[in-house]
């Protein structure tokens, strides 16, 4: 870089520039937090899906599993598996875990009592309707 | 070594070399896993070996970031650290913390650990990447506090460089986006938007000051070229990673809920996040033409290009590769993330981390400069392995995204995910056969520090 433009010049660009962006993020996130109760399906938090995020978060299922396509890769797609299965496959599914099937993908049990199992459900359906931008592309997630 | 002090960077290094040894075997476990479904189960289920091999790789990075703090700015600041013992009892603290969360993630099952640490209190855990129990993450804070106080303090005192505020405000960063981390509301949304501030704000944000003022202190010490040269190049590039990577975060907020201008927010500035890689490249090279002196550690100059060149094709390339919105509307949560993931971190922050223990290492050995000549050879050895393993990781995971994205996401008939996951068996076959070869390569590098060690130093030519 040639001798007229100094150190203290791109100093300034580096704490100019990052206060003006940060200020910009913060405005953006501001906005967005105003925004979200129209998008995030927030009416349709119950008790019940409160638990069913415990439920979720306290047995790891993002380490298998990604939500709205976050997460690891290994399984499925979950956001929209509610609509997918619906909600007797998803509970049975569960339940019969792992299929034990030689060289296949296992799930672990998870021993879920039904209140747990019906708590997961209905975060699965509340997940499902969250305005995702029609996110994914297709059903199979 | 200048000052006495500096030695506490040893220990943190090798526990991160340690640690990484860990990383890389629950790598291969999980991508055995990937085409031996049952493979260890139920001893070690996936997600159990995944969190293993991101919080080690996490944590061994903190260590290194901490060891290259220790070395690095007591050199800049010329004065003595302001207090080693502190710095010695977080080390203790950190690696026993670190170790028991490891323990407990592998010897008993999750929803017990969360009941164990009493996650009901203040429920912080089953996150991506933020799996540790609350306690935990109470315990890096704390880390994260006394460390801090101990540089700070001694950059007080001492000499204040551009290089060890850039890598001050990028530590201080560090620990403050992880304070977010223990926001976790019921709101899906709300979560996920604020799980970023640490995730993202980390990785394309405040990390890349700590890498670009590492890199900025190497090259000074094995080039010669003047201060206010790389200084100025310093500022610039850590400019264009902020201007970029701040409203580049919006590249995470297409599909969760957020609102769609975020499209064009994050489309626009991620598209320009590989600028400042892209100029660390050439800040590079460029300073190793210009340079004054042949420095006799030909190893850690080759580890300072590598971290350039491959931070650039991982985070750069492979980032742009799948950030405009409607790519990413196909690729997003597919095995592109995990092919940009892969060869992103070991491209900016595993290779800057070796780059500093390569610099560093030799003179906390009692060396003048550089080990032998047959130890470096052994290094660099290691890091061609690693290297070349880690792109064919990359291409290997970025055809099997292809085809996955075409297969499940794009066709007229999507089919299922397992049964896609089946027909690109073979990209995992051979991403497993890689990370073998990377597996060699890294016991090549621990045995670098054994071998010559006895023969005389490599001599400046």
């Amino acid at each position: 870089m040639s001798g007229t433009f100094t150190k203290s010049m791109a100093r300034n660009i580096f704490y100019g520039g990052s206060a003006f962006f940060v200020l910009l993020f913060l405005a953006l996130s501001f906005d967005t937090t105003q925004a979200l109760p129209k998008r995030d399906n927030r009416d349709a938090i119950t008790p019940q899906v409160a638990l069913g995020k415990k439920v979720w978060e306290e047995n790891n299922c993002i380490g298998c599993h990604t939500l709205l396509g976050e997460g690891a890769y290994f399984a499925p797609e979950l956001g929209n598996v509610y609509t997918r299965r619906g909600p007797d496959f998803i509970k049975t599914w569960l339940k019969i875990q792992p299929t034990g099937t030689p060289g296949r993908r296992q799930m672990p049990q998870f021993n879920l009592n039904d209140e747990e199992l019906d708590a997961i459900v209905a975060f699965l359906k509340y997940s499902s309707e969250i305005n995702a931008a029609k996110w994914p592309p297709n059903i199979e997630g | 070594m200048q000052y006495q002090s500096q030695a506490v960077a040893k220990p943190y290094f090798i526990a991160a070399i340690g640690l990484f040894i860990g990383q890389i075997l629950f790598g291969l476990v999980m991508g055995l896993q990937y085409v031996m479904g049952d493979f260890l189960f139920p001893e070690i289920p996936f997600n159990v070996a995944r969190m293993v091999h991101t919080n080690l790789l996490i944590v061994w990075l903190l260590f290194g970031f901490m060891g290259s703090a220790y070395y690095l700015v007591p050199e800049e600041s010329e004065t003595e650290l302001h207090s080693p013992k502190l710095a010695l009892a977080l080390f203790w603290i950190f690696l026993v913390a670190g170790a028991l969360t490891v323990l407990g993630y592998l010897l008993v099952p999750y929803a017990g650990l969360a009941k164990m640490t009493g996650n009901d209190l203040l429920p912080t855990m089953g996150r991506e990447f933020l799996e540790q129990p609350t306690i935990t993450k109470v315990g890096i804070v704390i880390v994260a506090l006394g460390f801090l106080f101990n540089i700070g303090m001694t950059i007080l005192k001492g000499r204040k460089t551009s290089v060890s505020l850039v890598l001050l405000i990028g530590l201080v960063g560090l620990a403050v986006m992880f304070l977010f981390s223990f926001y976790n509301p019921v709101n899906l949304v709300k979560d996920k938007f604020f799980w970023w501030w640490t995730v993202h704000l980390w990785v394309e944000g405040v990390w890349e000051l700590i890498m670009a003022s590492i890199l900025a202190f190497v090259l000074i010490k094995i080039t010669g070229v003047d201060r206010e040269v790389i200084e100025k190049w310093l500022y610039v590039i850590i400019a264009m990673a902020l201007i970029t990577g701040i409203i580049g975060t919006g590249h995470h907020y297409y599909w969760i809920g957020t609102p769609e201008y975020w499209q064009w927010w994050g489309s626009v500035f991620s598209a320009m996040e590989p600028i400042p890689f892209f100029m660390m490249t050439v800040f590079a090279f460029n300073m190793v033409n210009r340079r004054r002196r042949n420095h006799p550690n030909k190893a850690a100059m080759l580890w300072a290009l590598g971290t350039a060149v491959m931070a650039f094709l991982g985070a750069g390339v492979w980032g742009f590769l799948h950030t405009l919105a409607p790519v990413n509307y196909y690729t997003h949560g597919t095995q592109i993330t995990a092919a940009h993931g892969h060869m992103a971190f070991y491209g900016a922050y595993v290779m800057i981390v070796l780059t500093m223990i390569s610099y560093a290492m030799p003179m906390m050995r009692g060396r003048a400069a550089a080990n032998s000549e047959k130890s470096q050879v052994l290094e660099m050895w290691s890091f061609w392995l690693m290297t070349v393993s880690i792109v064919f990781i990359t291409l290997f995971l970025t055809a099997a995204g292809v085809l996955q994205v075409w297969l499940q996401r794009y066709s007229d008939a999507p089919q299922a995910f397992m049964v896609v996951q089946d027909k690109i068996a073979l990209f995992y076959w051979m991403r497993e056969t890689a990370g073998v070869i990377f597996l060699i390569g890294l016991v090549l590098y621990v045995m670098s520090f054994f071998v010559g060690s006895k023969d005389p130093e490599a001599v400046q030519v």
